[in-house]
C-alpha cells in the first residue's frame, strides 16, 4: 500500500497532491499537460524533494518532513519508467537490465541468472548483446520494463508506458503490460494521455489539474463527469 | 541573418586588400625624409643602447632608431634568414665572424667597441653564504649560468676551465660547481630576475647585465682577473643596408664621448678607435 | 553564368593562398634538413632528454588534470550554486593569460619566497628548477582545455538517465562513474588530448618558473629555442616532431569525437 500527501511550489502553482493505491492496484493519472502528473511520480521515486508532506511505502516511510526522513532515490526500491524509457545508451540489453544487481552488489553468478530469465520472460533473450540503440519503441519498452522488474520493486511508476510504442503493435503490448502489473502484485501508478491505456490498465482513474486532484474514482465513475473540459476531449 | 553568399565574401576580401594597400602606400608617402635605422643588438646591452637611441634621435631628428634586442645568436640566425637590418652589434666575435665569412656583413665597417668581463651575483640576501668564486663549489648551491652557445655561458666554461688547470682549485672544484648549476639560460635578461626572487642562490653574468637598480636586490663580485674572460663585442653595417651613411654616423656617435659616458655608465669598458 | 564562374575561381583562389600561408612554414620546416639529418639529430641526447622529458610531464600533467578536472567539471555541469560562475572564469583564466604571466604568478606563489614557497622552503621543499615545476607550469596552462571541455561533455548528457540509474539503485558516486562519464567520454577523451597537446607544447611558463636544465626541466620546446642558439638541426627535427604530434592529435580529436551515441 502506497500513501502520499505531498506539497510542493513549482513555477506556476503549488502541487499538494493526496492519494492511496493499494497492492495490486493500478492507478491511472491523467490531466493536461503540465498539470503535475510526472511531478508526482518523480516526488515519489525520490528524483524531486516535497516541500513538506509524507510518503509511505508498505511499513516503510520513504519521506516525511515532520519526521526528517528522506530515503535517497536509490534505496527507496520503486521502479520508475521514464516516458522515453531511458535506456543506457552505452550498454547492451543485458547491461541494461542488469545494471540495478549490480548497484546492489548482487553475486555476479545470480545476476547472470536473474537476467537471463528476466529476458527470457520478456521475450528479450535474442536481444541480450544488442545494443540498446538498434532496439524498437517496443522492445525498449520491455526493456525498461525488465530493467525495473528484475529489481523486484515494492512499486511500479509508469510514465506514458505506451507512448514510444509503434501504433499497430500497442494493443499487445498493453494487455501483456497488465499481466506483467498484474503478476508483480504490487500498488502501480501509470501516467497517460491514451484514453485505452486509462480503460485497460486502470482500476482507478485520477484527474489532476494544476497540482490537485479533481477527480478519483473508478475510470467509468471518472469518464462520465463530462461537464469536466478535460474529461470531454479526453473521453472523446 | 541572410548567409553571405560567395560574392559577398570576395567582395569583402578584395576591399581588405584594397585597404592595406592603400594603408601601406600612406605611411611611406609620409616619412620621405625620415630614416628608419634597425639595430640589431646583443640583450645584454639592452639599457645602454636604448639610452644611447634616445640620445642620438634628440640630436637627429630626421634618423629613428628602432632596436631589436636578443642573443647575439638569434640575431645572427635572424639575419642569416634574410632579417632586414642595418647595423649588427654582436655579445661575441664568433657570431659577427660567422656574418662576415656568410658575406652579410660590410667588412670594413666592422670592429671592436667594447669589453665586457664576467662578474658573479648573489641576491643581497645571499642566503647560500657566498663570498666569492670560491664557494660555488659547495654542496646545494644553486647557480645559474648561460647556455654552452650564448657568449656569458660560454665564457663562464672558459672561466671554469682556467680554474680547473690550477692546481689551487683543480678538476674537481669544476665538476662539483657544474652539479650545482640549476638553470641553463638562454638571455642574460632572464638571470638576474631569478636571482633577485630568491630561485637561485649565485650566477655567473657579464659585469654590465647588473644595473644599478638591480644592485638593491643583487650583490656584485668580481672575479680575479687570472680566470676571467674578457669579451669583446663588435659592431659592423650590414652589407644590404639601405642607409650605410646615417648607420655610420650611429657607429660614431656610439663611439663618441656621449655614447662611450653611457656604456661606462652601465659597467662596460669602452674600446677606443 | 561567367561572372559565377569568376567568383568561384577568385573564391578558390582566395582560399588557396590562405592554406599556402599556413602550410608553407610548416613544410620549409621538412625542406631545411635531410632524412639522414633528421635521424642523426634524433639520436642526440639533448634531443633524446627532450623527448622523454616531454613526454613524461605532459602524461603526468594530463593524468593529473584529469582526476581533478573531471569532479570540478561535473560538479559545474550539474550543480548550481553561488559563485559557480566565478569558478567557471577562474579555471578558464589560465587559456587567456600569456604564458608570462603565467610563469610569474607561479614564481610568486610557489618559488622559494613565494606566498607559498617560503613555508615550503621551511620544510627543505624547493619547487624551481625541478620536474615538479615543470609539471606544475603544464597543470597550469594546460587545464583550461580539459575543463572547459569536460563541462561541455556532461551538460550534453541527458540528466534522465543520472535520474533513471539513481531509481535503480545507483548511489551518486556510481552515476557518475558507470554513468555521466562514460555517456561523455568521447568529450573527456578529445579534452584530455588537446590537454595533452598544451602540456607539450608549454614554453614560457616552464622556462620563467622551471629553468632550462637538460634532462630535468628542459622540454621540447625549451631544446628548440636552445639548440636554435647552437645546433640548428636538433632544433629543425624536433620541432618536425612537435609538427608530427600535432597534427596526430588534431586528428584523433577528430576521430574521437566523431563516434557519438
Amino acid at each position: 500500500m502506497l500513501s502520499i500527501h505531498t506539497v510542493r511550489e513549482l513555477r506556476d502553482y503549488v502541487l499538494d497532491v493526496t492519494l492511496s493505491v493499494r497492492s495490486g492496484e493500478t492507478l491511472v493519472l491523467i490531466g493536461e499537460n503540465g498539470s503535475g502528473k510526472s511531478t508526482v511520480l518523480n516526488l515519489i521515486s525520490g528524483i524531486l524533494t516535497p516541500d513538506r508532506g509524507e510518503v509511505t511505502l508498505g511499513d516503510r516511510t520513504l519521506f516525511s518532513s515532520e519526521g526528517k526522513t528522506n530515503i535517497p532515490p536509490e534505496n527507496r526500491k520503486v521502479g520508475h519508467l521514464f516516458q522515453s524509457y531511458a535506456l543506457f545508451p552505452h550498454m547492451t540489453v543485458a547491461e541494461n537490465v542488469a545494471f540495478g544487481l549490480r548497484c546492489r552488489k548482487v553475486p555476479r553468478p545470480t545476476i547472470a541468472f536473474s537476467v537471463a530469465n528476466q529476458l527470457r520472460v520478456m521475450h528479450l533473450a535474442d536481444l541480450a548483446d544488442v545494443n540498446v540503440g538498434r532496439l524498437s519503441g517496443g522492445q525498449r519498452q520491455r526493456v525498461a520494463l525488465a530493467r525495473a522488474l528484475v529489481l523486484n520493486p515494492d512499486l511500479l511508476l509508469l510514465d506514458e508506458p505506451l507512448a514510444a510504442v509503434d501504433m499497430r503493435a500497442q494493443g499487445a503490448m498493453r494487455s501483456e503490460l497488465r499481466g506483467r502489473i498484474k503478476n508483480a502484485d504490487i500498488p502501480c501508478i501509470v501516467v497517460t494521455h491514451n484514453l485505452r491505456d486509462a480503460l485497460e490498465l486502470g482500476d482507478r482513474l485520477c484527474l489532476l489539474e494544476e497540482g490537485r486532484v479533481v477527480a478519483d474514482g473508478t475510470p467509468e465513475e471518472v469518464l462520465s463527469m463530462r461537464e469536466n473540459g478535460f474529461i470531454e476531449s479526453f473521453a472523446g | 541573418m541572410k548567409v553571405p553568399t560567395p560574392a559577398t565574401l570576395v567582395a569583402i576580401c578584395l576591399l581588405m586588400i584594397a585597404g592595406l594597400l592603400v594603408a601601406g602606400c600612406t605611411t611611406t608617402e609620409q616619412a620621405p625624409e625620415t630614416t628608419t635605422l634597425t639595430v640589431f643588438t646583443a640583450a645584454s646591452l639592452t639599457g645602454a643602447f636604448t639610452d644611447i637611441g634616445k640620445a642620438y634621435e634628440a640630436q637627429n631628428e630626421n634618423v629613428k632608431v628602432d632596436f631589436v634586442f636578443d642573443g647575439s645568436q638569434t640575431l645572427r640566425t635572424q639575419i642569416e634568414q634574410g632579417a632586414n637590418a642595418d647595423i649588427f652589434v654582436s655579445a661575441s666575435t664568433k657570431h659577427m665572424k660567422a656574418l662576415q665569412d656568410g658575406g652579410f656583413m660590410e667588412n670594413s665597417t666592422v670592429t671592436p667597441f667594447l669589453g665586457n668581463s664576467l662578474a658573479l651575483i648573489v641576491p643581497v640576501e645571499n642566503q647560500a653564504g657566498i663570498a666569492g668564486v670560491a664557494d660555488l663549489n659547495k654542496p646545494g648551491v644553486k647557480l645559474v649560468i648561460g647556455t654552452k652557445d650564448v657568449p656569458f655561458g660560454d665564457y663562464t666554461r672558459q672561466m671554469l676551465d682556467k680554474m680547473a688547470a690550477d692546481p689551487a682549485y683543480g678538476q674537481a672544484y669544476k665538476d662539483a660547481v657544474m652539479k650545482n648549476v640549476v638553470s641553463e639560460e638562454t638571455a642574460v635578461s632572464s638571470v638576474v630576475p631569478k636571482l633577485a626572487l630568491g630561485e637561485a642562490d649565485a650566477a655567473i653574468v657579464y659585469k654590465s647585465d647588473v644595473s644599478k637598480d638591480d644592485l638593491t636586490k643583487v650583490t656584485r663580485f668580481d672575479i680575479p682577473a687570472e680566470y676571467n674572460v674578457v669579451a669583446t663585442y663588435p659592431l659592423g653595417i650590414l652589407a644590404e643596408s639601405a642607409s650605410k651613411t646615417e648607420a655610420a654616423s650611429f657607429i660614431a656617435f656610439v663611439r663618441g664621448p656621449d655614447g662611450s659616458a653611457i656604456l661606462t655608465e652601465y659597467g662596460f669598458d669602452p674600446i677606443s678607435g | 553564368m561567367l561572372w559565377r564562374a569568376v567568383l568561384t575561381l577568385l573564391t578558390a583562389a582566395l582560399l588557396a593562398l590562405f592554406l599556402l600561408f599556413i602550410t608553407l612554414p610548416v613544410a620549409s620546416l621538412f625542406l631545411r634538413i635531410s632524412p639522414e639529418e633528421f635521424l642523426s639529430s634524433l639520436t642526440e641526447p639533448v634531443v633524446l632528454d627532450a623527448l622523454s622529458l616531454s613526454f613524461v610531464t605532459a602524461t603526468v600533467s594530463t593524468v593529473i588534470v584529469v582526476l581533478f578536472g573531471t569532479p570540478l567539471a561535473l560538479v559545474n555541469a550539474r550543480r548550481d550554486y553561488r559563485g559557480r560562475e566565478l569558478v567557471d572564469t577562474l579555471t578558464d583564466l589560465p587559456i587567456v593569460l600569456p604564458p608570462a604571466v603565467a610563469g610569474l604568478a607561479l614564481l610568486m606563489a610557489f618559488g622559494r619566497r613565494g606566498v607559498v614557497g617560503q613555508y615550503l622552503d621551511l620544510f627543505g621543499i624547493q619547487i624551481g628548477f625541478t620536474t615538479l615545476a615543470v609539471v606544475m607550469a603544464q597543470v597550469f596552462v594546460a587545464s583550461p582545455f580539459y575543463i572547459r571541455q569536460a563541462r561541455a561533455s556532461f551538460e550534453a548528457v541527458d540528466s534522465l538517465y543520472e535520474d533513471a540509474a539513481r531509481t535503480l539503485g545507483a548511489s551518486p558516486g556510481t552515476v557518475a562513474l558507470r554513468i555521466t562519464i562514460p555517456l561523455a567520454q568521447a568529450g573527456l577523451v578529445s579534452g584530455a588530448i588537446l590537454s595533452f597537446a598544451r602540456a607539450l607544447g608549454e614554453f614560457g611558463a616552464t622556462i620563467m618558473f622551471a629553468g632550462n636544465f637538460q634532462g630535468r626541466t628542459q622540454t621540447m620546446p625549451l631544446a628548440i629555442y636552445t639548440t636554435m642558439q647552437g645546433d640548428m638541426n636538433a632544433a629543425i627535427s624536433l620541432s618536425i616532431i612537435l609538427v608530427v604530434i600535432s597534427f596526430a592529435v588534431i586528428s584523433a580529436v577528430k576521430i574521437v569525437t566523431r563516434r557519438k551515441y
